[in-house]
């Protein structure tokens, strides 16, 4: 079975309709996984008992001749933020090793109610704290496009899985670029919904006013057939936005023709590598050929983005991080004279470097006398900077930039020196803050066959504009 | 401003975090480093501008409520089990590093 050439589409019909078994789909993938995960390390913990429970589900449905649900038959895999009940949940760190959730997350519960099958986690940086899966405490996850390379993080190993083909589709999670940038590493494509699009009960939190959940797929399609099923209110999760979910399935082939996609110039100057600028450029070009207006804008704040996010993002993470202690659940260091030993011990132990370093910064901007200077300044220019997007949504209907200054990096290349790694989420950040969905699609690979991802950003609560115009890219890149 | 060991001390116990020497040695460079590239900030006149507090806030909201009542429609009748059913109790312990079958275990508390 080739599975390259699987969708969700063609998965479900071919297990509707008997073509194959759900059961065979997922022997085929968990035969690709033993074969091939050893060199990517895109997955922690395969789920397979689950995993054929429900495939066998799916079989006596299509046997029946019961009409499958929308993901019905569809293998997938999840980010190992998300919890996944009496499945080992790690978020990539040593401190929940071997902590088993009582409960799912909802958007594992709505993908398994739609039929899916979840094969098993995904390996990621540390609580989702990284830019390259390097984090992990337990591997790092290599570009299947290049192993001596990044999938880019955190959610390294749900791209990687896609780009892989050990999985139809993923889910992933983004706080600071991490489902665009991985998706623009290896070629595939990643969205990052509107935040409160998608409920976070389940997911571990990292920075609870930037965490999103959102899907990875080879197509645009077929992120839109995840988003539709995963999005919605969701009691569970406050944040969770009251707003109905469109077809976005339906909204894709709806006409760009008229749409005004703005180019903003901070995301086109120094630092931009060369390659990347040509291939985005072109792409846009492309937009304009199919009918779109192409029109300048300014987002002027941009360069205050990353200091903004590293202040908002690690007080946040401080503050999430405080629980694991060591008392109800995860690693507990041994030799304990004392319970503050125990707090302090625990975390130093069980916590990796970057995880500390976002830590004490989180900390520090947070402490007396530096809260000002520091936490509440940050808060005020990410009003700027949202202000900055809904001033040029004035103008325009989306916005278009590369998703990274670069493409896929080499594996310890930025290790040593964390301001280095920070500096390369300098387009994807500014949408976490304002809460406005993006997508990243390929449009394009290097002289060196790496690829190079076109963000598109929208509107709140506007994925279906984004969807549109990521797909009519798509669809000109495929027949040019 | 410039952060020295003891700063980076007394930020590890905020945090509840036992640096080794040569983390601390490390932390202080890496926090300097990153701190004085977040000083830029302060190019920024943010004197009249409202701090972003909650995200959520900015759409979907009904604005003409104030305080708690604008997320209402987040909230829900006070009732036992309203939501979802309580864990029972053996799962709530399950993952516990040390526990009986009532409590968590921890270290002593109080020392004497």
């Amino acid at each position: 079975m080739d599975l390259s050439t699987l969708n969700v589409d063609t998965a479900r019909e071919a297990v509707q309709l008997r073509k194959t078994t759900a059961m065979a789909l997922v022997e085929s993938f968990y035969e690709k996984i033993q074969k091939e995960d050893g060199l990517i390390g895109a997955y922690l913990t395969l789920c397979k008992e689950r995993a054929m429970a429900q495939a066998d589900r799916m079989d006596r449905m299509a046997a029946e001749g019961k009409t499958l649900p929308p993901l019905g038959g569809v293998p997938v895999a999840v980010k190992d933020v998300m919890c996944t009940a009496e499945v080992r949940t790690t978020a990539g760190s040593k401190v929940l090793g071997n902590f088993i959730p009582p409960y799912d997350s909802t958007a594992v519960a709505r993908l398994e109610a739609a039929g899916a099958i979840v094969l098993g986690k995904l390996n990621c940086d540390e609580f989702a704290m990284g830019s390259s899966n390097e984090n992990s405490a337990f591997h790092p996850v290599r570009n299947p496009r290049d192993p001596s390379r990044v999938p880019g993080g955190s959610s390294g190993g749900s791209a990687a899985a896609v780009a892989a083909d050990m999985a139809v589709v993923t889910l992933g999670s983004d706080t600071g670029g991490s489902i665009r940038q991985p998706a623009s590493f290896c070629g595939v494509v990643g969205m990052m919904p509107t935040y409160g699009r998608v409920s976070r009960y389940g997911l571990i939190a990292f920075a609870s006013s930037l965490d999103h959940i959102g899907p990875f797929a080879r197509n645009v399609k077929d992120a839109a057939t995840v988003l539709r099923t995963i999005a919605g209110r969701d009691p569970m999760d406050a944040t969770s936005a009251d707003i109905p979910v469109p077809d976005y399935v339906a909204e894709l082939d709806k006409p760009v023709r008229g749409l005004r996609v703005g180019m903003a110039k901070e995301y086109f100057g120094d630092g931009l590598d060369t390659e990347v600028r040509s291939a985005v450029e072109a792409a846009i070009q492309k937009l304009a050929q199919v009918g779109c207006e192409v029109i300048p804008v300014s987002l002027p704040h941009t360069e205050y983005a990353i200091p903004t996010y590293y202040i908002v993002a690690t007080a946040e993470a401080s503050s999430n991080l405080a629980r694991y202690d060591g008392v109800r659940y995860g690693y507990r260091a041994k030799n304990l004279r004392t319970l503050s030993d125990m707090y302090r011990r625990t975390r130093d132990e069980g916590f990796g470097a970057e995880v500390k370093r976002r830590i004490m910064l989180g900390t520090y901007v947070l402490s007396a006398g530096y809260y000002d200077a520091y936490y509440l300044k940050a808060q005020k220019v990410r009003t700027l900077l949202t202000r900055d997007f809904e001033e040029a949504f004035q103008k325009v209907d989306a916005i278009v930039t590369p998703t990274s200054p670069t493409a896929a990096f080499k594996l310890g290349e930025k290790a040593n020196d964390p301001l280095a790694m920070y500096l390369a989420d300098i387009y994807t950040v500014t949408a976490d803050l304002a809460g406005i969905p993006g997508i990243s699609v390929p449009c394009g690979e290097t002289r060196e066959k790496l690829p190079i991802g076109l963000q598109i950003l929208g509107r709140h609560f506007d994925e279906a504009t984004v969807l549109r115009l990521a797909h009519a890219h798509q669809q000109s890149a495929r027949a040019a | 401003m410039s952060v020295n060991e003891a700063d980076v001390r007394y930020v590890a116990d905020l945090a509840n975090l036992e640096l080794t020497e040569e983390e601390r040695a490390h932390m202080v460079r890496d926090l300097n480093s990153i701190l004085s590239y977040m000083g830029r900030l302060n190019e920024l006149n943010t004197e009249d501008v409202p701090p972003m507090a909650q995200v959520s806030e900015r759409f979907g909201v009904d604005t003409a409520k104030q305080g708690s009542e604008r997320f209402s429609y987040a909230s829900r009748e006070d009732v036992l089990e309203g939501l979802s059913t309580s864990l029972p109790h053996e799962k709530a312990l399950a993952n516990a590093p040390d526990a009986d079958e009532n409590f968590f275990t921890v270290p002593k508390v109080i020392e004497r």
